[in-house]
């Protein structure tokens, strides 16, 4: 059975290809300021756009777009000026995120379970002809803004106050990622899941730390991870018949296991051979300073 | 008659109702180095941020190269080095990677050019780290951390460099290395201001030191004594290492 000959399968692998790469390119500047876990709140609260959504009769990504953008957005503020630790501010998107999901769901006439189980972890038949539009334009355009201001994000994401000193603009640059991180989340949530989203925004980035020393090569990988998780966990719930969101977030977690036994192993060969080749007597690595 | 490097006049700055800084005026005329000292709390490290504008002064005027703060946009001229700290997040960076950050006042949205990446090369040879540039910042020591960060302050060729608490945390070799790094630096024309618990080896460079207690400059002039500064407690003076002749040229040993 061909996979490929279904067109939902065509559009789900599409989408999968576009999520792959857009939610670790996005989740490496999250990782890097310690805030791993905003993708969870952002998913959270964008249940409630989905819920919005169903009860008004709009398009439910439509919706989960702007009440994500919006959350992110509190998120963001909260964390710049409120008194409120950014961990606090995620607890309660979480909670507020879901509890409003769940009573406007259960408010509107046709939000039935099933397509609501659909949103929180993915569908290979969800993702309708419109679906790969948005989804292909709005990776599209976070990858080719990333590409244009990721040496910035990087220099907020390091050091915040530093940045503000090279003259950046860390307040706009901040809002930014907030936002590209709620459109991540509305991108990834028809394939991934709502609930799952985040693993995915994530895990690739923690697997490519175990193997690389650099930021750069941090990403490269990490993208080359979220697509071989989102790709074959597709792929894989075609034969299953499982929630693509489940499998996806089981690979991503098991190159996560195998980076880390490789990561041990070179680290290991490292200290124990490394030091026998490369120490020269003391005296020649006593280097004059380069003059200026 | 040139403007001052940095003119802070009457500064106040004020942390939740508590006053960190009070009337606190600060000249810096090009070509001096500055020692900001004083005990824990005294209010040294919230007079440098205030002068970099990340504190908002509750009361005052501050003018960097002769412009007034809000007007002020040539980040270019001025490298920070903050406290260490900062130098390591949750995804690895390489030490290249982290100096190359320092240029981006200078290169805004453009992609880097060879001239930029000479520029970050240059400044990873004055700290003697060429031979780590592609390591991971989180391998190495807390001195060379510090290294990093001067580094990156290093990239644009700043007319001030400010400096937070440099030697905190440092071992011996590196703070002379420091010392002989900002001594080139003056004498290459920069204008120098450091926080700093201790002098030590940076004895010698400097020619103006301003003394803080309690958020008030207590004393505002010519260096303390190199041999007898006692910073933190006047009846307990304790002498300064002199820079060893043979610590000269030690960027490269650990």
């Amino acid at each position: 059975m061909n996979p490929l000959a279904f067109d939902f399968m065509q559009r789900a692998l599409i989408a999968a290809l576009l999520v792959g790469l857009a939610a670790p390119a996005v989740g490496v500047f999250l990782v890097q300021r310690r805030l791993s876990l905003m993708g969870d709140g952002i998913g959270h609260i964008a249940l409630t756009g989905v819920a919005l959504g169903f009860l008004l009769g709009t398009a439910p990504v439509l919706t989960a777009v702007v009440v994500a953008s919006i959350g992110a957005v509190v998120i963001e503020l909260v964390r710049q000026h409120g008194r409120t630790g950014g961990d606090v501010a995620l607890a309660l998107m979480f909670y507020g995120g879901i509890a409003g999901g769940v009573l406007l769901i259960g408010l509107s006439p046709e939000g039935g379970n099933a397509s609501l189980l659909s949103y929180l972890f993915g569908s290979l038949t969800a993702v309708s002809p419109t679906d790969v539009v948005v989804i292909s334009v709005l990776s599209g355009a976070l990858l080719l803004t990333l590409a244009v201001v990721g040496r910035q994000m990087f220099a907020v994401c390091h050091d915040e106050e530093y940045a503000k000193v090279a003259g950046l603009p860390v307040r706009t640059l901040n809002l930014l990622l907030a936002v590209m991180a709620a459109l991540t989340v509305t991108v990834a949530m028809r394939v991934v899941g709502l609930l799952l989203v985040s693993a995915l925004m994530v895990v690739p980035v923690a697997t490519a730390q175990q193997l690389v020393r650099g930021f750069r090569a941090t990403v490269v990988v990490a993208l080359g991870a979220g697509v071989l998780a989102s790709v074959s966990g597709v792929l894989g719930s075609f034969y299953t018949n499982t929630a693509p969101g489940a499998l996806i977030v089981v690979v991503a977690l098991g190159c996560f296991a195998l980076a880390s036994v490789g990561g041990v192993l070179v680290r290991h060969r490292r200290r124990t051979f490394g030091d026998l080749l490369v120490a020269p007597p003391a005296l020649t690595t006593t280097k004059e300073p380069t003059p200026r | 008659m040139t403007d001052a490097v940095i003119d802070l006049r009457g500064a106040t700055v004020a942390y939740d109702g508590r006053a960190a800084l009070t009337g606190v005026d600060l000249h810096v005329a090009p070509r001096e180095v500055v020692a900001v000292l004083g005990a824990n709390g005294s209010g040294k490290s919230t007079l440098i941020r205030a002068v970099l504008g990340l504190i908002p002064l509750a009361e005052g005027d501050l003018a960097l190269f002769g412009t007034p703060f809000l007007h002020f946009h040539d980040w270019t001229r001025i490298g920070y080095v903050p406290q260490r700290g900062g130098a390591t997040t949750g995804v690895p960076a390489t030490v290249r990677e982290v100096v190359s950050t320092g240029r981006l006042a200078l290169t805004g949205l453009r992609r880097p050019r060879a001239a930029d990446r000479e520029a970050v090369d240059r400044a990873i040879a004055t700290v003697g780290l060429s031979d780590r540039a592609g390591d991971s910042v989180s391998t190495l020591s807390g001195g060379q951390q510090q290294r990093v960060l001067i580094a990156r302050a290093l990239t644009c060729d700043p007319e001030l460099l400010v400096l937070d608490e440099p030697t905190a945390g440092v071992d011996a070799a590196s703070q002379a290395g420091l010392a002989e790094t900002l001594g080139e630096l003056a004498n290459g024309g920069a204008t120098i201001v450091l926080v700093a618990h201790e002098l030590g080896p940076m004895t010698p460079l400097i020619t103006r030191a301003v003394t803080m207690a309690d958020g008030r400059v207590l004393h505002d002039g010519a260096p303390p004594d190199s041999d007898h500064l006692h910073l933190h407690d006047p009846e307990h003076a304790h002498p300064v290492h002199e820079p060893h002749p043979s610590s000269r040229h030690v960027w490269g040993l650990r």
